[in-house]
């Protein structure tokens, strides 16, 4: 298996190579995730971009083992802080999970239980991972919730979720998240369900907090553009693999691999006003039934009879890793 | 130069869709080995109810084919001459209980299905029609039907076997009147659902009249969530029946369902001969719990987001 | 909220109305009760004093009427058979109904919840599949062939309880209940028992119906994702939501069994008022019919809105007759 692109092995804070997911239904096999490999190091932030069904909230749940009943994990190196995940006991996974590796969910309006107060939901975490008191996990909520800016705190403990606005629950589960201080967080899509005004608000936010507290980061989204002014690095993910990860400046400027190409010439601009609205043809292949050899070459515009064999990831420009037979930049 | 727009491999055909509906049906029915356990029992069950006077070995109302030194005997025994084997012991009366089981079971069964259908055809004509037409019509009919489903089918029949006395065609009658009203509010609640779409809006503007629209297009689709009550209905049938009879109100002593044989045998019960109870409570529940098992099924196959 | 109890209350007092109107011509139409009480041998002019006495000359309105006004101050009239008071009988009777009921609605939750939790949480299991399958037998089963089962194993066969009847009672207050001796309780454990296994049934197909809602939710992958102790994310998170709709058909089903136990009470010849009820109608005791009924309405419609308030509390996204 190569291994990815990133810095030398001993200081990473996580390490995967060769995480496969797969589901298990009645009709067959789903391949969510299908040989990806990552590396952060502490304190980095690293964008994950990919449309629906492209196995990116897949990883992050593989991360974290919640994948549920029916999907079976496997990679061949998966390390954090030090910590082998595949061999992890469910009870090394629970501690772990919340203090030192936390995740902040999609919808902020069920990510919360409508039937418990935000105190409650709060204080427990703190619980789940230190004998503290009640009133010390409290006065530790109370200062989670200045940081991420929420005013009256106090009020907000006491109130039920359904009484906060979207923004206000999904700054909640980010104060959730850095309760314990942890090392990483993941971020699945926190600000797709919210106005675009908050999102910009919340992205602004929680590059400050990541910056100060030195938590490395992984953000998945679909919208390149946006965590592009977050980012670190960036990783763009197809039908559960990795096509192409750089450097963000890199990523921008120079993209190697044709879906990122596609996914560029998408992104609307003063430039392109007036014009139709560019899209990749085609669609998601269902992944059921992945093609053999590239996944992208039905929808490519440089396939050709060489793709039918799986393009591995290669380091195709310094610090840039891309899977393609055909990579380079777009003329 | 090829540009973005263009995919240079013609992606893959899509897979034609799957067979038709009534083969997806039955392979998702006979997914349940329950429900298809179920099924065979009951056909058994009807089988046997049909052709009783061909398979029970004595006729339990010929008076003059019973022979009263022979009441009260345990299963298994034969009578005086070695001629006829009591499988399942004799009652009070010198009946054979297999025999009286197979035509209580004609009894039971009959009631049960002819007042399910009967309701199944008035509640389901009110429930299309209160649909239809909505408004005061509907408001009218369904305040029927709450009241009468707030009380507790035992509790109605009850009432309306006291005032119309007994006798077979009573019960059915009392059947009827209790079981109309889940026709009419399921048939009701499929016929809004239906009554929104497109397809009635177009009947309407062709002008056809409006049981045609009702009967030919209407109905149909409300059809899969009727066949789940008319098939748990007729379990409750069953069982009221037995229940009614058991009290005493239900069907006469010349015309025994299962639950008046049951009755029958209740008083026997404490003095340890059992089985004049026990045989035909055995083949009631055997028919209820057949029936339950298949509309159970039917149900996950039809009602997929369902309440309990 | 209050406009809404006041609501309610005024809803339930048009429907007893309504209701007794049509319980009192239908028991009117059923037969006459002069028939049933005077002896065969009494002459018309015997039997024609027995109506007026009873007031049964009168045209039928105005017999409504003055049931009416008597019904206003709770008199209900007196049993056309034994001449006591139809609410004082119903009276006697309830506790023996109520502990009835309390005791088979509890053994319900307390076996039916965690059964159907399990069976939500694993629902392929060979357990969890065993389960529904009872659950089906459950419900499908008769009442009375239960009770006739359970009779014939544990009384007859066993000999562990006895078949029918009433235990010792101890007086608490007012009431009388053989609930909490131990002779009592060999009593009414069987008669518990027939109405618990169509109950449980229920419960558990409720619960588990609403364990598969609920465990998908976003909220429970959270509450995991925070590193939770499996226990408190099933017995907080999960339980917290799954009792609502638990406790909302518990609750309502507490009120029909309550009310209409009379099949179970029949079998075991249970002194409760669910035999009342049926011994009332087969002999054609109107003013206990009618006052039963109405006095069940009365309840079984505050029960109602008891459950309703209750869900407001359960859940505090719901505010009664506000706004969704």
């Amino acid at each position: 298996m190569t291994a990815a692109n990133g810095a030398a092995g001993a200081d990473l804070l996580l390490d995967i190579q060769g995480l496969r997911t797969w589901f298990h239904t009645r009709d067959g096999v789903v391949k969510a995730v299908d040989g990806v490999s990552l590396q952060l190091r502490r304190g980095e932030i690293l964008g994950l971009v990919g449309e629906s069904g492209s196995g990116k909230s897949v990883t992050g749940f593989s991360i974290m083992g919640l994948v549920g009943e029916r999907g079976r994990v496997q990679a061949d190196r998966m390390v954090f802080d030090g910590h082998d995940l595949l061999s992890a006991s469910a009870e090394q996974m629970r501690r772990l999970r919340g203090d030192r590796l936390a995740m902040i969910f999609q919808d902020p309006m069920m990510t919360l239980n409508p039937t418990l107060r935000i105190d409650t939901q709060m204080i427990e975490a703190v619980q789940a991972h230190d004998t503290v008191s009640g009133k010390a996990a409290r006065a530790r909520c109370l200062d989670v919730l200045r940081m991420v800016g929420i005013p009256a705190p106090e009020a907000r403990l006491k109130a039920y979720p359904h009484h906060l606005s979207g923004g206000m629950r999904q700054r909640i589960a980010i104060a959730i998240a850095l309760l314990n201080a942890p090392r990483l967080i993941i971020a699945d899509e926190p600000t797709t369900a919210l106005d675009v005004t908050i999102q910009g608000q919340i992205l602004y936010e929680v590059q400050k907090l990541c910056r100060e507290t030195g938590t490395a980061l992984i953000w998945i989204t679909h919208d390149l553009a946006l965590v592009s002014g977050l980012a670190d690095r960036m990783a763009v993910m197809y039908a559960g693999r990795i096509v192409e990860s750089a450097d963000t400046a890199a990523l921008i400027r120079h993209p190697q691999h044709p879906y990122t190409h596609g996914l560029m010439a998408s992104i609307p601009s003063l430039g392109t006003r007036g014009q139709p609205l560019f899209q990749i043809p085609g669609s998601t292949p269902s992944l059921l039934n992945l093609p053999e050899g590239c996944a992208f070459r039905s929808r490519c515009y440089r396939a050709d009879a060489q793709c039918e064999q799986a393009p591995q990831l290669a380091e195709v420009a310094p610090g840039q890793w891309a899977s393609c037979w055909h990579h380079g930049v777009q003329p | 130069m090829s540009s973005l727009l263009e995919p240079a491999v013609q992606p893959v055909g899509v897979r034609s869709a799957a067979a038709g509906r009534w083969r997806r049906f039955a392979a998702q029915f006979v997914s349940s080995k329950s429900a298809v356990g179920g099924l065979v029992v009951l056909v058994l069950c009807i089988a046997a109810a049909v052709f009783a006077p061909w398979l029970a070995p004595q006729n339990p109302f010929d008076l003059a084919s019973l022979d009263i030194l022979d009441a009260k005997m345990p299963p298994g025994s034969t009578n005086f001459d070695g001629t006829l084997t009591y499988w399942l012991g004799t009652d009070g009366q010198a009946r054979d209980v297999l025999s009286a089981i197979l035509y209580g079971m004609r009894i039971s069964l009959f009631v049960g299905v002819v007042s399910v259908l009967s309701a199944f055809l008035i509640g389901t004509a009110v429930g299309l029609i209160a649909a239809y037409f909505g408004g005061r019509i509907d408001a009218f009919f369904m305040r029927i039907v709450d009241m009468q489903l707030a009380f507790p089918s035992i509790l109605v029949a009850l009432v309306l076997l006291a005032m119309l006395g007994k006798g077979v065609d009573k019960v059915i009658i009392a059947l009827i009147v209790v079981q109309w009203a889940y026709f009419a509010r399921a048939a009701r609640a499929a016929a809004i659902v239906e009554r929104n779409k497109e397809y009635v809006e177009a009947a309407r503007c062709m002008s056809l009249s409006w049981h045609r629209i009702l009967w030919r297009h209407v109905f149909p689709n409300c059809i899969p969530p009727l066949m789940v009550i008319a098939t748990i209905d007729l379990a409750h049938a069953i069982a009221l029946e037995a229940t009614l009879s058991f009290l005493g109100v239900g069907v006469p002593v010349t015309e025994p369902s299962l639950g008046m044989l049951i009755s029958n045998g209740f008083e026997f019960l404490l003095s340890g001969t059992y089985w004049i109870c026990f045989f035909p409570g055995i083949a009631l529940a055997i028919v209820v719990v057949a029936i339950n098992l298949v509309g159970d099924h039917l149900r996950d196959i039809l009602n997929p987001r369902n309440e309990v | 909220m209050l406009a809404t109890i006041i609501r309610r209350i005024l809803q339930t007092g048009v429907i007893v109305l309504v209701m007794s109107a049509l319980v009192f011509a239908a028991l009117y139409m059923i037969g006459d009760p002069v028939l049933m009480m005077a002896s065969p041998e009494a002459t018309d002019l015997e039997r024609e004093a027995i109506r007026r006495n009873l007031g049964l000359d009168r045209p039928l309105w105005e017999q409504y009427g003055i049931f009416l006004a008597k019904a206003v101050q709770l008199d209900f009239g007196n049993s056309f058979l034994t001449g006591e008071s139809a609410m004082r009988l119903i009276l006697e009777r309830m506790p023996a109904t109520l502990e009835l009921a309390t005791l088979a609605m509890f053994i319900s939750m307390v076996v039916g919840v965690p059964l159907g939790v399990y069976a939500g949480l694993r629902p392929d299991s060979l357990p969890a599949r065993a389960i529904m399958s009872g659950s089906v037998l459950g419900f499908s089963l008769p009442n009375f062939w239960v009770g006739l089962m359970l009779i014939m194993l544990f009384a007859v066969m066993l000999g562990w309880v006895p078949a029918g009847g009433r235990g010792p009672v101890e007086q608490f207050g007012p009431v009388a209940l053989s609930l909490f001796n131990w002779e009592g309780l060999k009593n009414l454990i069987l008669p518990a028992m027939t109405i618990a296994v169509a109950k449980c049934a229920l419960i558990i197909r409720v619960t588990r119906a609403a364990t598969r809602e609920c465990l998908p939710q976003d909220y429970i992958r959270f509450a995991r994702a925070k590193g939770l102790r499996e226990r408190r994310v099933l017995g907080v998170h999960l339980l917290k939501n799954i009792m609502i709709p638990i406790v909302t058909i518990g609750g309502l089903e507490y009120g029909q069994v309550f009310a209409f136990a009379v099949v179970t009470e029949t079998v075991f010849s249970w002194p409760g008022m669910g035999k009342l009820l049926i011994d009332s109608i087969v002999n054609l005791d109107r003013p206990v019919v009618v006052a039963y009924l109405m006095l069940t309405v009365v309840f079984l419609a505050m029960l109602n809105l008891v459950v309703d308030i209750g869900y407001t509390l359960l859940d505090p996204r719901v505010r009664l007759g506000g706004a969704a």
